[in-house]
């Protein structure tokens, strides 16, 4: 049986997200770049396009409400709905924290130029990735895809550690560039925030493809049923 | 007290089409188990099994084993002896129209040999306060025919007729399907209250109904039975992809 | 004055349609003078027909008034037949007797008859069935007066005199057929959801059909027993050697009886006037008192019935 309306409502869902996710990635984008290259008009950007991702975020969560009030979801469709809304408060934040990044950034130009002993670039890499690949699973719906992003975790945190570690000795040692150790400072630590939520978002991937419940590292990345991806929700219709 | 009803190898024919294939279930004495399907897929063929409704139909058969408690119910036990332990709610309501409400609850009682007015009276009354029906109707009892109540109310009267008989177990064959939301409404909530006395196992083509109401469903499928099991596993995350398709409404 | 409005109706729609102008392939048109006129003419003569059907029965009813209701006296109801020639006497014992032999027919032919009812609808529907309903047509058919030769036979020359009780005989052969073929369309009508509430309560079949089934067709059932019990309540021929009639008050079920068809037959074949104005009497009483016990049967079942059963 075709619920066309439902199943349309259901699509909608599917690329608002999707639009938001590209939006909240390419903040994160344009951030890192503006941190690496020290570009002001990239970092403004990044300011200027928070709104279109906050209004998104309203938008989503306004059509989840209307299908699960008037469609009455089940089984799959219903963890696909509550994944949405979760995934959607979590892009908001991955926006608010490239705008951080972005404000962080931009104090940081006033300031002279220093060479600090972190690679905060290569961290930006892999936390760009993270949400990527975050976004492909959702895409795809593939649980695999969402375990590696839960993987990947592990190393930005150390990564971040590494770098406070590093960072604060410079304050100590160079208390003349303390301002710019401060500011990569934040910068880690707003990165590594962002992992945090690529990391929730792979969490409710996996919590719509399987069923599973694995956030705060409970249970196993594997459905009951060993189920390990869904078809993308509503693009074929199997029986009558 | 309700009973647990256990089946097994159940496989019913109607001449020479079979209806049921292979059926196994566990139904848990004081719950409410729901049976949900696609139209034509044995569910009701099921229910009627259990009280032996299913002979009622010329050239039926039934093969396998049922038990009902500690009763088989094909082998040593009668089938009307069987039927004043398992009480049946059909989805059409059925009141006798040319009986009182009081002579329609009483009926089972009267005609199964149960005569001594005081103690009918009582049971008239505690099965009409049981389905929620004693306050609408304790003016007309003896005045108002069966068919002259709505809807709803005629549905709690054959509820109440099925109770007056103390059954163990309560079969429901998609009771609130000729029903307004409220009358479902006020039924449903019935449900929950009787399970504690009685074991009830509902037919039911509305899938929230299911949701709401039981504890465990099975899902029935061209005959055979597809998935039995707590019922929020079943609309959250059912193991069986055909259940899923059911159950989001992909088919059916 | 309603098809007017109607019509004006369908007319202001056609405006108003075309004046919105959405293109409606099915529009309907407005109902031409010929359709009315048809329409006017098919009902009178629905009209017709009924007064046609109905107008030997107020033909009947107004004759036997006019030529029977003189001769009504107390005298004619409470005396038994004078002897052959004088003038005056009653039809008391006829009445008296007809109600006895029907009391007897009735005895015997309704429990028959709703048993026979009950057995086709419930229990034959099959070859058993058709075959007993088959011998039911054909015995509806046969006519009355070898119904009446049949009783003789079998009563009559057994017990060597006539009786009310043969006259009972004939009478019951006669009314089982009607009362088992509308006692089966009655419980037929039964829905079967009624009798699958009471097996689901653990009643037996046979309780089923008694104190379920039977109880719902009543009304249906009773009606139809009044249709055989007015149908034999008239006949003259099956009585003629069975009861065979008497002069004299008899309540003996193995004596001869009166009855009142007998009695209008001899009566109106005889040659005395006197005799002649008492069969219209006579006729008229035995319809009054038909119509009259059907009335109140009838009145007795409604009066049974519950509020909105």
């Amino acid at each position: 049986m075709v619920r066309t309306r439902f199943q349309q409502q259901m699509e909608e869902l599917r690329e608002k997200l999707l639009r938001m996710g590209g939006m909240a990635e390419l903040a994160v984008d344009r951030a890192c770049q503006g941190y690496t290259e020290r570009d002001l008009h990239r970092c403004q950007l990044v300011l200027e396009n928070e709104s279109l991702i906050n209004a998104a975020e309203r938008e989503i969560d306004e059509l989840a409400f209307d299908i699960l009030a008037t469609q009455q979801p089940a089984a799959v469709d219903l963890r696909f709905i509550l994944a949405v809304t979760k995934i959607n408060a979590d892009l908001e934040r991955v926006g608010d924290q490239a705008v951080n990044i972005a404000e962080r950034v931009m104090d940081m130009i006033e300031l002279p130029s220093v060479d600090l002993p972190v690679d905060i670039a290569r961290m930006a890499t892999a936390v760009s990735a993270m949400v990527r690949r975050a976004l492909e699973s959702f895409v795809e719906g593939k649980a695999e895809l969402a375990q590696a992003v839960l993987e990947m975790d592990h190393v930005v945190d150390r990564m971040r550690d590494e770098a406070f570690i590093t960072l604060v000795r410079t304050m100590n040692e160079q208390p003349q560039n303390t301002q710019q150790a401060l500011d990569a400072l934040l910068v880690a630590r707003n990165l590594e925030r962002v992992a945090d939520h690529a990391t929730n978002i792979s969490e409710d991937v996996i919590f719509w493809v399987l069923g599973a419940d694995v956030r705060h590292h409970a249970g196993a990345a594997n459905g009951p049923n060993n189920m390990t991806s869904v078809p993308a929700p509503r693009t074929e219709s199997t029986g009558t | 007290m309700g009973v647990g009803i256990t089946v097994e190898r159940l496989n019913a024919f109607y001449g020479k089409t079979q209806a049921l294939f292979d059926i196994n279930i566990n139904v848990l004495a004081n719950h409410a188990t729901a049976l949900i399907g696609p139209s034509g897929c044995g569910k009701s063929t099921f229910i009627r099994c259990l009280n032996r409704m299913h002979e009622t139909i010329p050239e039926s058969r039934v093969e396998g084993n049922v038990r009902i408690g500690e009763f088989n119910v094909y082998n040593g036990t009668s089938a009307t002896e069987l039927r004043r332990r398992v009480g049946m709610v059909f989805q059409k309501p059925n009141p006798f129209p040319t009986m009182s409400i009081y002579d329609n609850v009483a009926a089972g009682l009267k005609l199964n040999g149960f005569r001594n007015r005081k103690k009918v009276d009582e049971v008239v009354e505690k099965s009409l306060r049981s389905s929620a029906l004693f306050e609408e109707v304790k003016d007309s009892l003896h005045k108002k025919s069966g068919a002259s109540l709505s809807g709803g109310q005629q549905q709690r009267l054959c509820i109440a007729r099925a109770l007056a008989v103390q059954p163990e177990v309560l079969l429901m064959d998609e009771p609130c399907s000729a029903l307004d939301p409220i009358s479902t409404g006020k039924i449903e909530e019935l449900i929950f209250q009787l399970k504690e006395q009685y074991t009830i196992v509902i037919v039911t083509h509305n899938m929230q109904q299911a949701a709401r109401v039981a504890e465990f469903t099975g899902f029935f499928l061209l005959g055979k039975m597809i998935e039995f099991d707590k019922t929020e596993k079943v609309f959250t995350n059912p193991s069986d992809k055909r259940t899923e398709d059911y159950v989001t409404g992909r088919f059916g | 004055m309603e098809r007017d409005a109607r019509t004006a109706r369908e007319g202001l729609g056609l405006i108003m349609a075309s004046a919105i102008s959405v293109p409606n392939p099915t529009i309907i048109p407005p109902i031409s003078w010929r359709r009315r006129t048809l329409d006017h003419v098919m009902t009178g003569v629905a009209i017709l027909t009924v007064v046609i059907v109905l107008a030997p029965l107020v033909a009947i009813f107004g004759y036997l008034c006019y030529k029977g209701i003189g001769s009504i006296n107390i005298a004619f109801l409470t005396q038994t037949p004078k002897p052959v020639g004088e003038v005056g006497g009653g039809m008391a014992n006829a009445i008296v007797g007809s109600a006895f032999i029907l009391a007897i027919a009735s005895l015997m032919g309704v429990p028959m008859g709703i048993g026979a009812g009950i057995f086709l609808s419930e229990y034959g529907r099959n070859r058993y069935g058709d075959a007993v309903r088959f011998v039911s047509d054909v015995l509806n058919g046969v006519p009355s007066i070898v119904i009446g030769i049949v009783a003789y036979g079998l009563v009559v020359i057994r017990q060597k005199h006539f009786s009310a009780l043969a006259g009972g005989v004939a009478l019951a052969i006669m009314m089982v057929p009607t009362i088992a073929r509308t006692t089966e369309q009655m419980l037929l009508l039964v829905p079967q959801a009624i009798r699958e509430a009471a097996y689901g309560l653990g009643v037996s079949r046979w309780r089923t059909t008694l104190s379920i089934t039977l109880r719902t067709a009543t009304s249906g059932v009773i009606t139809g027993v009044m249709l055989a019990f007015a149908r034999v309540a008239g006949e003259t021929a099956p009585l003629l050697f069975t009861a065979f009639g008497n002069q004299f008050w008899n309540l003996k079920p193995d004596q001869p009886t009166a009855a009142l068809s007998l009695q209008i037959y001899t009566y109106a074949l005889s040659p005395f006037d006197d005799w002649h104005r008492q069969a219209w009497a006579g006729s008229f009483v035995l319809i009054v008192l038909i119509v009259g016990a059907v009335a109140a049967v009838r009145y007795v079942v409604r009066r049974g019935r519950l509020a909105g059963a």
